[in-house]
């Protein structure tokens, strides 16, 4: 029997690499090259939603800054493989130095907030986020370090083995064209980014974070580190917006502070959130979703009302952010607990009646005591 | 010399003194109850032993060690283990995980499983409820739950917080049946509860605490028997 599912398993793993790694050439094939690109964006939004997934879902942190990491992750790829300072270092040396940094960066914010929660601390992660796309946004002077608004040109792409995953290679007598193969380095890194994730979870790191998301007197009280704790979910969420971050420099070939402003931060969370908070599979889908939707109506709400109305009524870019906030606010509507949950956060929603017996019987009982 | 020694304690929330000025000892192995109505002080003086709240003044030494001068983590390593008011499960997490937060400081994987099997037969049903979420057991499991959590910390000294809050009658008495077993055990415990009569039948000894002061103390049935105590707790 066991022989039997391992192999039903394995039939499975084989049957989704084959399909992932097919993926591009479909797409590319049908859509277009474009749509690539967009599929590359969506495996570095997983990678970032993902990474605040610790922050949020495991941990239950709130926040609003979160893109900040992915900004300290690009521009240190951006400043140490690029002419601005003329510092070619090779990619693999550098993503390891942003994913530091990033964390370096998390524990700074993590320090501060360490007794804030809620609302308090959504505010001060997303003051954090602003202040790091502002430092980005002036420290061209006095001495230039990030290029200021203008940002960081000509980065240099990953080079793997010689070859270099910014131009087209012919293999086989076909053309592969630069986004199929970042797609590929995406795709590895993402699964590895899984990997540690549900590790992660089930650690016993995975259930401390639970309990201090829970109670954090009574897990204090187990002898667990508040503080070190915290921290650990901040450090270890950023590592993955560092490297994240890391790879879009090099994939973009330019950044600049306009790239990490609060609606990415925004944009990230909301994949945690409508995918389902704490759940990887869930969040998962949730930053495909969100990568994939806005592009999908930029194509189809052009021909859609030159079809009904025969003219073009709303501006098709302002139409499209509105779509998507309609769609956001009828699935939290409908499924606040997000698309895709997992047992424990689809508990906090449904079984609120079961939570309020204890309450009412000792209130009932106060009142007797009194009586 | 005391397992646990509280010299002069007062403990103010703000302007507020919740505390004000308790002596009061608990020596290795006795079951000691801390009895007195709402509002007595009875909760903040459990969370000052244990850190969560810092003491105005006075002090408290467990077991040679200043209390005052740890942090809250640490506790549960030295063998003081709390379990809260409202039994604070994490109802997220189900009955096997509580279980295992509960020895979250302990290294020695095959002892914690062979103690997991131990509080399955002191607790048959949280063994037949193992994988279910804490959030989905009734008022008397999740006591169950919490006080099988805090055995595996290993505790010298165990403190109960209202253990019987919010039970039905019938669970209370089996509550405090399994008090009684854990402290024959050989674990030290400190009972706090406003059910006077069953806290003073299980205990060795009480202290009565009234408005943040210790009004009366001495062995269990004395005071269960006391004209004082029977009038203001006992409603005879």
């Amino acid at each position: 029997m066991t022989q039997v599912n391992k192999v039903k398993q394995l039939a499975v793993f084989g049957l989704a690499a084959i399909g992932l790694a097919c993926l591009p050439f479909i797409v590319g094939g049908t859509l277009g090259n474009s749509w690539v690109r967009t599929l590359d964006f969506a495996l570095l939004y997983i990678m970032l939603a993902l990474g605040l997934n610790i922050v949020v879902g495991f941990a239950g942190l709130l926040d609003l800054g979160f893109i900040a990491f992915y900004a300290v992750g690009a521009y240190t790829y951006a400043l140490l493989n690029s002419p601005h300072f003329g510092i070619f270092l090779p990619w693999w040396t550098i993503l390891p130095v942003g994913a530091f940094l990033a964390a370096c960066a998390g524990i700074m914010l993590g320090t501060p907030v360490l007794k804030l929660r809620g609302d308090y601390l959504a505010i001060v992660t997303l003051g954090f986020g602003e202040i790091i796309r502002i430092f980005m946004n002036n420290l061209n002077a006095p001495i230039n370090i990030t290029n200021g608004p203008q940002g960081v040109n000509m980065i240099a792409p990953v080079e793997i083995a010689g070859v270099s995953l910014g131009k087209s290679i012919e293999l086989f007598g076909t053309k592969i064209n630069s986004v199929y193969l970042y797609y590929y380095l995406f795709l590895i890194l993402c699964v590895l980014t899984v990997i540690v994730c549900s590790r992660l979870q089930h650690s016993r790191i995975g259930r401390a974070w639970v309990a201090l998301r829970e109670d954090d007197i009574a897990a204090s009280a187990m002898g667990i580190n508040i503080r070190n704790i915290k921290l650990l979910a901040f450090a270890l969420g950023a590592v993955f917006g560092g490297i994240a971050g890391g790879l879009f420099a090099s994939f973009q070939g330019f950044v600049s502070p306009e790239s990490f402003g609060l609606l990415e931060s925004i944009m990230v969370l909301a994949m945690v959130v409508l995918g389902g908070m704490g759940h990887i599979p869930g969040v998962i889908l949730g930053a495909i979703l969100l990568t994939i939707t806005p592009e999908l109506l930029r194509d189809v709400i052009g021909p859609v009302q030159m079809a009904v109305f025969g003219k073009m009524l709303i501006d098709p870019e302002n139409a499209r952010m509105l779509l998507f906030g309609l769609a956001l606010i009828l699935v939290m509507l409908l499924r606040p607990e997000g698309l895709w949950p997992n047992k424990r956060r689809a508990a906090e929603f449904h079984d609120a009646l079961d939570e309020d017996l204890p309450a009412v019987d000792s209130q009932a009982r106060q009142e007797g005591i009194k009586g | 010399m005391s397992l646990l020694e509280v010299k002069k304690l007062e403990v103010a929330y703000g302007g507020i003194q919740a505390v004000k000025g308790i002596d009061l000892h608990i020596e290795q192995g006795e079951l000691v109850t801390l009895i007195g109505a709402n509002g007595a002080g009875k909760t903040t003086t459990l969370k000052t032993l244990v850190g969560l709240v810092k003491p105005k003044s006075g002090s408290i030494s467990y077991d040679g060690n200043d209390c005052t001068k740890i942090p809250v983590h640490h506790f549960v390593s030295k063998g003081l283990s709390l379990v809260p008011e409202g039994r604070g499960v994490f109802s997220r997490l189900t009955v096997e995980e509580n279980l295992r937060m509960g020895a979250f400081y302990r290294n020695d994987p095959n002892a914690i499983n062979a103690e997991i099997e131990h509080v399955y037969e002191l607790f048959p049903r949280l063994k037949e409820r193992y994988k279910q979420l804490a959030g989905t057991l009734s008022g008397g499991e999740q006591q169950m739950l919490a006080m099988g959590r805090a055995i595996l910390a290993k505790p010298k000294l165990l403190l109960l917080d209202e253990p019987s809050m919010g039970l039905a009658p019938i669970i209370v008495q089996k509550i405090f049946e399994i008090v009684k077993m854990i402290s024959q055990q050989g674990v030290t415990i400190l009972l706090v509860e406003q059910n006077a009569k069953l806290a003073l039948e299980v205990s060795d000894r009480g202290y009565v605490m009234e408005s943040g002061k210790i009004t009366m103390s001495g062995p269990a049935q004395e005071l269960l028997h006391s004209d004082a105590v029977k009038k203001a707790y006992l409603g005879e």
